[in-house]
């Protein structure tokens, strides 16, 4: 028997197809798209945080050298789009007819023949504010007295939600040994992808179709609901989300930029290019986080958790824009048991808007997952060094046992698979736990703080199962459709959008795997609605968890239909026909086989008689579930009593995301999602004054981790596989932003605990914790 | 260099090598010399992250060091000898320093690559064996949101022992 290609299926740790591009400089992303006759957009922004537009006077900017067209709120109210819908069913200004809202609002667009021109113009619009009280604090909105950010809202509530069991959570607080609370701030944060958001809008006049190249992660919902606002039929608007430089949620939205280049576009007959420059685009994109909690845990003495219970408030900004599920106004916040057997737990969650632009972005995050994880795991920290346990001691007394899966937790989530006693204490083997415990031991002694942070998350991703998830209506399943062409190689078109992910490659993969053939034959294409199948796009880990299972399912009916032409071939019976993977045989006869290449080549030239031709399947995935991808990470800090700066001298992450498509990938995954975790830790916030006025514009003021902060990362492994997902796969983008924020903090407070201190908000700056330790008399003056 | 005073309006014709070839375009005397490289010359592979000089993302190689093309004008560069991601392999063969990116995986969404790439070649010229301490220095200008840094080291770890056993990488190329 002949030897049979390496195919790099399920596992193989093999390159990525789509790095010939990026690395020769051949990606195409939105800002690299050019069309003939194009023109650019630019924006005037508001400088304050509320106020009232008394007039604009645009004359002198439409005199101005190269400019085509002003475009201002008036002129897209007769369009019915000076507002338009957000995924969570409230509303955004497009541009402003009254008032601006926060600070940096599109206010002008103005279209010009060059970048340079729309920029020189930009200055030439001449707006009169008048300024109005700015309320930027979400707990002072919610007060009597308020001033009020919306118009068109009596009050700056957005919701109340609540989940879980209230009066039960209650009665184990009264009959709890030890009960510890927190207060905790989860700073505002922007995802930062390196490409700004941008498009190109074209309207074709005499096809009347509508084409937009533009950043983002969901191109056919924007298709659904750009055709519902903007009444252009569905099948004559195009969105191409062509190569993107990073999502990381925050290119779910959809934000003026795109709004106002289709607009423009329409008007001046001409291709529209908008692409932020990044200090537009930080202060006026979508935020991230920005929640203020109070969160408690119940225990027993012998250190059994009973009940966990968060009371807390969200900032949403301007407009309530979260891409949440319909049914979660606070998406999954109630995975907040995280990995402990609890007895009940309760949330409650009041939404608020202040003067800042529209937070609520999952940020690399399964909607508010993080915050979720971040809670627990600190407050069992808490717990653990109140009781004087040991944390990974108590974690591992209270953790949902191998056993008890699939797991129904308090809150109504049935947890797949697990197994996190063995991810812990793998982790603690790895880095040597025992040994750093001795050794902080005797540091105490010296006057050194060193501390050893764990936490033990576990994530719901993978949204989501039609019963429960939908956004705006439409059920969040996802999609392949995969064609063989007679020489047996393959287009396969999915609904996600790749960002970085690697899907090119990934979903190659599990074609490969299952039908065998290799990924070089694999073309693997996303993001353009004229030729994809519908779906809901990539965030939320949700890529293999939907269309990647799409895929296996979709093979798996073209392999049913390629048995048959095999029998065929073979002329034996379908049932005598043997599957091994790439070839068809007849039992009992290996020697005589067909490829899937041969199998494809006569589904075009000699199909069984009465069979239809070509060899292709279509496959909308409904999950039957969500997949609880989990993980132990564990860290260790030194902390400099002169300068407060925090060394993260040792960080082991033990993941485990079921059955593993490519460990390369998976290992970068997680590589990059720590760094984000490390970033929100120690660095990154977004704030502003009680003017309103930001903080951390751009990337002087905003710092994220260079190669020089970022600490070495080390991981390892679990497998666990998902019982219900065809490839046994669970989703990983997330798994390391969600996780490890509450190990830095937790190894940080580790280290400062024995001084008294039961926590620090992020982002933990060096001065924050000199001015802890002057405060208790600790610090060291150099 | 040649003088920088030029009218503020009129449009200033330049003349560089550009990958090892000569190129002339026009710029306005205020044109970033990364405006230039990619509406110019149609070399859309150096890209634009930020716009205060942090990100890096525009990172080329002009008279033979790294610099950010955003903080450049583009007629700085007029006389002068450009290198870009385009003109890193050679005769349809990757420059060992693609290869690393490819080999270690030192690459997600592809947008800092790039420049992050050119930054390598700069510190790899200069200094040939870098320890992984160097190698995060020179790439400290060059901010990447996906990898973790961790696959970008390994990378240029990989490309600088390919480029000494390697002689024929070693001249020209800028």
């Amino acid at each position: 028997m002949t030897e049979m290609p390496v195919i790099h299926g399920m596992g193989s740790a093999v390159k990525r197809k789509e790095d010939v591009r990026f690395i020769q400089g051949r990606g195409t992303y939105v800002d690299d798209i050019s069309l003939p006759g194009m023109v650019y957009l630019d924006f005037v922004r508001s400088p304050y945080a509320h106020a009232r537009i008394r007039s604009i006077n645009t004359e002198k900017a439409k005199g101005a050298p190269g400019v085509v067209a002003v475009i201002t709120g008036k002129d897209l109210q007769p369009l019915g789009l000076d507002w338009i819908p957000t995924l969570s069913g409230d509303k955004m200004m497009v541009l402003p007819t009254e008032k601006v809202v926060f600070q940096m609002q599109e206010v002008v667009g103005v279209v010009a023949e060059s970048r340079y021109a729309a920029a020189d113009a930009v200055k030439l619009v001449e707006v009169d504010y008048e300024p109005l009280p700015v309320v930027i604090d979400p707990k002072k909105a919610l007060e009597e007295g308020s001033p009020i950010v919306r118009e068109d809202k009596r009050t700056n509530h957005v919701f109340h939600w609540e989940a879980g069991d209230r009066e039960a959570t209650d009665r184990l607080f009264e009959q709890a040994d030890v009960v510890v609370g927190q207060d905790m701030y989860y700073q505002r944060i922007h995802v930062s992808y390196m490409e700004p958001c941008g498009c190109v809008a074209y309207y074709d006049s005499v096809k009347g179709t509508l084409t937009i190249w533009m950043t983002t992660q969901a191109p056919h919902v924007v298709r659904t609901v750009a055709s519902l606002i903007t009444k252009i039929p569905e099948n004559k608007i195009r969105i191409i989300s062509p190569d993107i430089g990073g999502g990381f949620g925050g290119k779910v939205y959809v934000y003026p930029g795109y709004i106002v280049a289709a607009v423009a576009s329409i008007a001046t007959g001409r291709p529209v290019k908008w692409v932020n420059d990044r200090s537009d685009d930080h202060p006026s994109t979508a935020f991230a986080r920005d929640f203020h909690m109070r969160a408690e845990l119940a225990a027993r003495k012998d250190g059994t958790l009973l009940a966990f219970r968060v009371k807390a408030v969200s900032d949403h900004g301007a407009f309530f824009g979260d891409a949440n599920p319909s049914k979660f106004p606070f998406g999954l916040f109630s995975i907040c048991t995280g990995s402990y057997d609890l007895k009940a737990a309760f949330v409650e969650v009041d939404g608020a808007y202040t003067n800042k632009p529209q937070g609520g972005i999952a940020y690399r995050c399964s909607f508010r997952v993080t915050e979720a994880v971040y809670a627990i795991e600190r407050l069992v920290d808490i717990m653990a060094h109140k009781l004087g346990v040991d944390p990974a001691e108590l974690r591992l007394k209270n953790f949902i046992p191998p056993e008890r899966f699939p797991y129904r937790s308090v809150m109504g989530w049935v947890y797949d698979s697990g197994n996190y006693a063995g991810a812990l204490k793998k982790a603690m083997e790895k880095i040597g736990y025992e040994e750093l415990r001795r050794e902080q031991e005797e540091k105490r002694k010296r006057g050194e703080l060193m501390g050893i942070g764990i936490s033990s998350f576990t994530e719901i991703v993978g949204a989501g199962p039609s019963h429960t998830f939908d956004i705006l209506g439409i059920k969040m399943f996802d999609s392949a459709e995969i064609r063989i062409h007679p020489t047996g190689k393959v287009i396969a078109r999915f609904g996600t959008r790749s960002q970085g992910q690697g899907h090119e490659t990934t979903y190659a993969q599990i074609i490969a795997e299952e039908l065998g053939i290799p990924i070089e034959d694999i073309t693997v294409e996303e993001g353009d609605t004229d030729t994809a199948p519908y779906g809901l796009g990539t965030y939320a880990s949700r890529s293999t968890p939907t269309a990647g299972a799409a895929a296996a399912v979709a093979s798996r009916k073209i392999r049913e239909k390629a048995k048959k032409i095999a029998a065929h071939l073979l002329e034996a019976r379908e049932e005598d026909v043997v599957w091994e993977r790439g070839r068809f045989y007849v039992k009992g006869a290996p020697a005589k086989y067909k490829t899937i290449q041969d199998v494809a080549f006569a589904a075009y030239t000699n199909p069984p008689p009465g069979m239809e031709a070509g060899l292709e399947a279509v496959h909308y995935y409904d999950p039957p579930n969500m997949t609880f991808p989990f993980g132990s990470y564990i860290c260790v800090v030194d902390v400099d009593r002169g300068t407060g700066e925090v060394k993260v001298r040792r960080f082991v992450a033990v993941d485990d995301c079921g059955n593993i498509i490519n460990p390369l990938i998976v290992d970068g995954q997680i590589h990059g999602g720590l760094t984000m975790g490390f970033g929100t830790a120690f660095m990154e916030e977004i704030s502003y004054d009680q003017d309103g006025n930001v903080y951390g514009a751009n990337f002087m003021d905003y710092t994220i981790p260079t190669a020089v902060e970022t600490p070495k990362w080390e991981t390892d492994k679990t497998v666990t596989p998902s019982p219900h997902h065809p490839l046994g796969a669970k989703g990983v983008g997330e798994s390391a932003t969600v996780g490890s924020p509450a190990a830095f903090v937790n190894a940080v407070v580790d280290a400062l605990w024995p001084l008294g201190v039961t926590h620090i908000d992020m982002p933990l700056y060096p001065w924050k914790i000199r001015r802890l330790l002057e405060e208790k008399g600790y610090a060291l003056d150099k | 260099m040649t003088a920088l005073i030029y009218p503020a309006d009129a449009k200033v014709r330049l003349e560089l090598t550009v990958n090892g070839e000569r190129r002339v375009g026009e710029a306005e005397p205020r044109m970033l010399l990364v405006h230039f490289i990619r509406e110019v010359l149609g070399l859309t592979g150096t890209h634009v992250g930020c716009d205060t000089s942090n990100c890096g993302a525009c990172t080329v190689v002009l008279n033979g060091r790294a610099v950010k093309s955003c903080t450049v004008f583009a007629v700085q560069a007029n006389g002068g000898s450009l290198l870009t991601v385009e003109g890193l392999a050679r005769k349809g063969r990757l420059h060992p320093i693609q290869e690393g990116f490819w080999e270690k995986h030192g690459l997600q969404c592809g947008y800092c690559t790039p420049g992050m790439m050119m930054a390598a070649y700069d510190l790899l010229q200069k200094n040939p064996d870098p320890t992984e301490e160097e190698i995060r220095r020179a790439i400290s200008g060059n901010l990447c949101r996906c990898t973790g840094y961790v696959k970008i080291v390994e990378a240029i770890q990989y490309a600088a022992q390919k480029l000494r056993s390697d002689p024929s990488w070693r001249s020209g190329g800028d």
